[in-house]
């Protein structure tokens, strides 16, 4: 371990953990974009729950560095490479832990919520998806997580976030910047986790004081 | 749509199906590593898993292993491993193991852990010793969530196996890492396709071996989802 290689390449980290942070929050957020829409729907009509999960499933696994192959043809080298490729492989946990959330509320709870006058949609923001919201959160984590882990891969092609320091460490036989890069990705994972925990504690107050 | 063109032509040209680099040989070594890593990591995290789910003890362990192991790169470990222990397949074996063994444990801890107590207690009011309620009884019931974890990490293996080409090793990554390097797009995606369609056809394996080893007694489809959802399984 050179510190002193750390020392004079604050700036490198600095960049490429924000990129690291730029990619996976972009792929969170278009994933859940169509993640969300795609789970109403099956949660609604459960005979498209199975073909939405064989069908994101496929995708999630082609390995990565397939799919970012794959999509040089059509995108180039470029962030939007990264980041759609992110964001598929996003697709399938968000979509099943949104569709299990709202699968787990007690139909009780709903017929209750709808004897009170709930119109479908204020069912939807209000009972469901706040009744829902540990196993979305848990589905957000995962993907938030496997992300993080993802973006190293595209330094395959010239990106890569935190990975580019692997790519940099092997060309010159160098363990350091190595080291930095997978401690750096594997602490940005835990601290995305833990937030997304802390959002989980903010949203779902009642779950506290029951405890 | 020239690239498909260029992709036909090169999964169509004989050079490329014959030899110590054609696409049968490096399917070969892929499934190698795949199957000695999956070995290995199965090895390693069944006994574990199998005694913590049955003692109940290191659950908090054995239940966030699977979302860390996620975050760990395997490409830093590959690379670093290799500047450490040199050109050899130790640096392909130890991420590929690392990758596999955390699905395994997480699945079959909690599979092990959601035996319904009436069953456990009814095992051993009739009698069975700790081993053979873990033998008989446990590992049958958790059978489909066991099976997940393996086939969780095989695919993971498998999609992953790729890296060893970048170090200068064999497998399908070889198409992929040398197709990118020359920018020859129809030998780098039809290596992808390659990776990609044995990672199908072991999902779609697995599934099978599933059915197979599952005992007809046991069908918790729908537990078993909500479980899969909760501990993040990759397959559908």
């Amino acid at each position: 371990m050179d510190w002193a290689w750390v020392g004079s390449h604050l700036d490198d980290i600095q960049h490429l953990l924000l990129q690291h942070i730029t990619f996976t929050v972009s792929a969170l957020f278009f994933g859940f974009i169509i993640a969300f829409p795609l789970a109403l729907v099956a949660a609604r009509y459960p005979r498209l729950y199975q073909p939405i999960l064989g069908i994101t499933g496929v995708l999630f696994t082609i390995p990565s560095i397939a799919l970012f192959l794959l999509l040089l043809p059509f995108t180039g080298l470029s962030e939007t490479t990264c980041i759609l490729g992110l964001t598929i492989y996003t697709l399938l946990v968000l979509v099943r832990n949104t569709v299990e959330g709202l699968r787990g509320v007690p139909d009780d709870v709903k017929e209750a919520a709808e004897a009170m006058g709930y119109r479908p949609l204020a069912l939807l923001m209000k009972v469901e998806l706040p009744i829902a919201l540990p196993v979305v959160i848990a589905g957000l984590r995962i993907a938030a997580v496997t992300t993080i882990g993802l973006v190293t891969i595209t330094a395959l092609i010239t990106f890569g976030g935190l990975g580019a320091f692997f790519i940099d460490g092997f060309r010159r036989d160098f363990a350091t910047p190595i080291i930095v890069g997978i401690v750096l990705s594997v602490a940005l994972a835990v601290a995305a986790d833990l937030s997304l925990v802390g959002v989980q504690r903010v949203l779902t107050p009642w779950a506290r004081t029951r405890r | 749509m020239e690239f498909l063109a260029d992709l036909f032509e090169w999964f169509s040209d004989p050079i490329n199906w014959s030899g110590t680099e054609g696409i049968p040989a490096r399917l070969w070594e892929h499934i190698q590593y795949s199957l000695i890593a999956t070995f290995i990591g199965a090895l390693i995290a069944l006994p574990l898993a199998l005694v913590l789910g049955h003692t109940g003890r290191g659950g908090l362990l054995a239940i966030n292993l699977t979302n860390t192991g996620r975050a760990i790169p395997s490409l830093g470990i590959i690379i670093l491993v290799y500047i450490a222990a040199g050109l050899n397949l130790l640096p392909v074996y130890a991420a590929l193991v690392a990758l596999a063994i955390p699905p395994i444990v997480t699945n079959t801890y909690v599979g092990i852990r959601s035996v319904d107590r009436g069953v456990r207690e009814s095992a051993e009011g009739m009698g069975l010793t700790g081993f053979q309620v873990l033998k008989d009884v446990e590992i049958p019931v958790a059978m489909p969530l066991i099976m997940a974890g393996i086939r969780t990490s095989a695919v993971q293996v498998v999609a992953t196996a790729t890296l060893a080409a970048y170090i200068g090793f064999g497998g399908l990554g070889r198409f992929l890492i040398d197709g990118l390097a020359t920018f020859d797009l129809a030998q780098m995606t039809g290596g992808a396709v390659l990776v990609a369609v044995l990672s199908l056809a072991v999902e779609v394996a697995f599934g099978a071996l599933q059915n197979a080893l599952v005992s007809e007694g046991v069908t918790p489809r729908k537990r078993t989802a909500t479980i899969r959802a909760k501990l993040g399984s990759t397959t559908a």
